[in-house]
C-alpha cells in the first residue's frame, strides 16, 4: 500500500500498474461518541481536525458533512491566497494562515499548488494613492511584505491592463504584495481530509445535523441525520449557514447571508501571471494554471441562500472587468456560480465560544475565508482543545459587538462590502 | 433581472431597492437598556433561511415597506406598507 505520495511513489507504482493506491481518506460508520466533534466539512473544518490531532494530540473527532466536504463555500471561491490587511489583529490573523499555506503541501504531503504570483491592488487617483501608502506603511509596521508600486511598476506586472489615456480607472499606482497568489481550492479541502484521517479522524459525509444535544445548559452532542452523536466539545464551521444552526441552538449571530458570485472564461493562452483586483470596478481577476480567467467581484445586495448570482451583480462585475481588461472583450464565460457568505458588520470572522456553552464557533469570514483557512483551523481546534482563547483568536470573540470593540476591515478586502 | 414589488410604485427592477433588515427590530427605548439588548438590536440577526420578513426601501421612491420573501427561492410572498410595529 502507498501512503506517502512522492516522486519516488510515483515511479514504484509506475511499475506495478498504479494498483497500490490507498482511498485518500476513510469514510468510516459515525461512533457514538467523540472527544470533539466538527460541523462542516470544508476547508476550516477539515483543517481543524488536523489541527486538534496534529498540534493537540486528539484524534477521537468526528467532521460531520452534511453533503461532500468541500463542496460548499470551499469549492466555491477564487483562490487567492493573501495577508494585506491593515490592523494589527487581522494581521496577526492572516499572518499566521499566510505563512501555514506556504508550508502546507509540506505538512499535508498534499500538493496544494500555491503559486506565489503576487497580487495588485490598483490606486486610480492620487487620493487613492495617498490611502495606498499608508496602507503599505501599516502593512510594513506589522510585518507584512507590501510595496507601494508606481505606474511603471504596474504596467510591468499588468501589461494587459487598460492603460489608455481614456481609461474610466487608470492607473496612479497599486499595492503590491509579492508572497500573495493563489491556490489549488480542492486540494485544501483534500489534503487536510487525507492527513486528518491518516491522524485518526473520522470524515463523515452526507450527514446533516438536524438538532444539538443540550443537557444542563451545555452542548453535548448533535442529532444527525445518521443517528445522535455525543462529544465533549463541539465546533462549528459552517460558514453562510451559521445562522441556521445558531437558531437551532437557541441564539442569533450578527450575521447576514449572501451569495458572493465568481465566474470563469474558456481557457487561454498565459496573458495575466499575478492577481488584479481594482476597487474602483471592485473586480479582481487572475489566470488560473489551466488558462481560464478568474473573475469575482462584490455581493449580490440580496440576502439570500441561493447558491446561484443574480443577473444585475454579474453584468456589474463583467462591465468592470472589460473597462480593466478590454482585451477579455472577445472571451467565452465558461461557468458562473456563487457560494453563500457570512457577512458580519466588520467585516472580520468571529471565532470563540458561543452564547451555548461547549459549541465554539469559527464563521463570520464573509467574501475571505478561503485565504485563512489554515488560521481558522489552528485556532477552533485550540479553542476546542483547551476551552480557552489564544492571544491571535481573543480579538475576535463574539463579545466584541457587546463591548464596541470591532475590527473593521471592510476596506482590507479591497471591495466594498 | 428580478422585480419586486413596492407597495407606492408596483412591480420594479431589484437594483431599485436596498435591504433594511429584520423586521420587528425595535430600537430599545429609554435611557437604562442593558448592553445586551443594545449589542442585539445594532448587530444580531435572524438570517433566517426560507420564509423572511424584511424591512426593505425603494430608493427611487423613497419608502420603506414591509417585504416577506424566501431568501433560498427568492419568491416574494407580500409586500405592505410599514405597519404598527415600526410607526413609533
Amino acid at each position: 500500500m502507498t501512503r506517502i505520495y512522492s516522486a519516488l511513489s510515483l515511479f514504484k507504482e509506475g511499475l506495478t500498474g498504479q494498483t497500490g493506491w490507498k482511498q485518500a481518506w476513510r469514510s468510516p460508520e459515525p461512533k457514538a461518541s467523540y472527544d470533539a466533534i466538527i460541523i462542516g466539512g470544508g476547508g476550516h473544518g477539515l483543517a481543524t481536525a488536523y489541527y486538534l490531532a496534529r498540534n493537540h494530540g486528539i484524534a477521537r473527532v468526528a467532521v460531520l458533512e452534511k453533503g461532500w466536504i468541500g463542496g460548499g463555500n470551499t469549492g466555491r471561491n477564487t483562490t487567492v491566497v493573501r495577508s494585506n490587511y491593515y490592523y494589527p489583529e487581522s494581521v496577526e490573523l492572516y499572518g499566521l494562515a499566510h505563512r501555514l499555506y506556504e508550508g502546507l503541501s509540506k505538512d499535508l504531503n498534499y500538493n496544494v499548488m500555491l503559486s506565489q504570483r503576487g497580487m495588485v491592488n490598483l490606486c486610480h487617483s492620487t487620493a487613492e494613492m495617498e490611502i495606498g501608502a499608508r496602507t503599505v506603511n501599516a502593512m510594513q509596521i506589522n510585518g507584512i511584505d507590501a510595496e507601494l508600486f508606481s505606474p511603471e511598476d504596474v504596467r510591468r506586472v499588468a501589461p494587459i491592463y487598460n492603460f489608455s489615456s481614456d481609461a474610466r480607472f487608470p492607473v496612479f499606482g497599486g499595492i503590491w504584495q509579492g508572497r500573495a497568489g493563489t491556490a489549488r481550492h480542492d486540494a485544501v479541502a483534500w489534503g487536510y481530509a487525507r492527513a486528518a484521517s491518516q491522524l485518526g479522524v473520522d470524515i463523515i459525509q452526507n450527514c446533516e445535523i438536524t438538532d444539538f444535544i443540550i443537557e444542563g445548559g451545555r452542548c453535548r452532542g448533535v442529532q444527525t441525520t445518521r443517528g445522535a452523536i455525543r462529544a465533549e466539545r463541539i465546533g462549528m464551521a459552517i460558514a453562510g449557514h451559521s445562522s441556521v444552526l445558531a437558531a437551532k441552538a437557541g441564539f442569533r449571530l450578527p450575521i447576514n447571508s449572501y451569495a458572493l458570485q465568481a465566474c470563469v472564461s474558456e481557457p487561454v493562452k498565459p496573458v495575466l501571471d499575478t492577481v488584479v483586483l481594482s476597487p474602483g470596478t471592485g473586480v479582481y481577476v487572475s489566470q488560473s494554471d489551466k488558462g481560464e480567467i478568474v473573475i469575482g467581484g462584490g455581493l449580490d445586495r440580496i440576502p439570500s441562500y441561493a447558491q446561484r448570482g443574480n443577473l444585475p451583480t454579474l453584468e456589474t462585475v463583467i462591465s468592470g472587468l472589460l473597462e480593466m481588461f478590454p482585451i477579455f472583450g472577445q472571451l467565452k464565460l465558461m461557468r458562473q456560480w456563487a457560494g453563500i457568505v457570512d457577512v458580519v458588520p466588520d467585516s472580520s470572522p468571529i471565532i470563540g465560544e458561543s452564547p451555548l456553552p461547549n459549541l465554539f464557533l469559527n464563521c463570520g469570514w464573509g467574501t475571505g475565508g478561503f485565504k485563512a483557512i489554515p488560521a481558522g483551523g489552528t485556532l477552533l481546534a485550540n479553542l476546542l482543545a483547551t476551552g480557552k482563547h489564544n492571544d491571535i483568536s481573543r480579538p475576535f470573540d463574539l463579545d466584541r459587538f457587546a463591548s464596541g470593540r470591532l475590527i473593521d476591515e471592510a476596506a482590507g478586502s479591497g471591495i466594498a462590502h | 433581472m428580478q422585480l419586486f414589488p413596492c407597495p407606492f410604485c408596483g412591480p420594479r427592477d431589484e437594483t431599485e431597492f436596498h435591504y433594511g433588515g429584520d423586521a420587528g427590530n425595535a430600537r430599545p427605548d429609554g435611557g437604562d437598556v442593558p448592553i445586551d439588548r443594545w449589542a442585539g438590536y445594532l448587530y444580531l440577526r435572524s438570517n433566517p433561511k426560507g420564509a423572511a420578513r424584511e424591512i426593505w426601501v425603494h430608493m427611487n421612491c423613497g419608502e420603506f415597506f414591509v417585504m416577506e420573501r424566501d431568501t433560498l427561492t427568492h419568491t416574494v410572498l407580500s409586500s405592505a406598507e410599514l405597519g404598527g410595529e415600526h410607526a413609533a
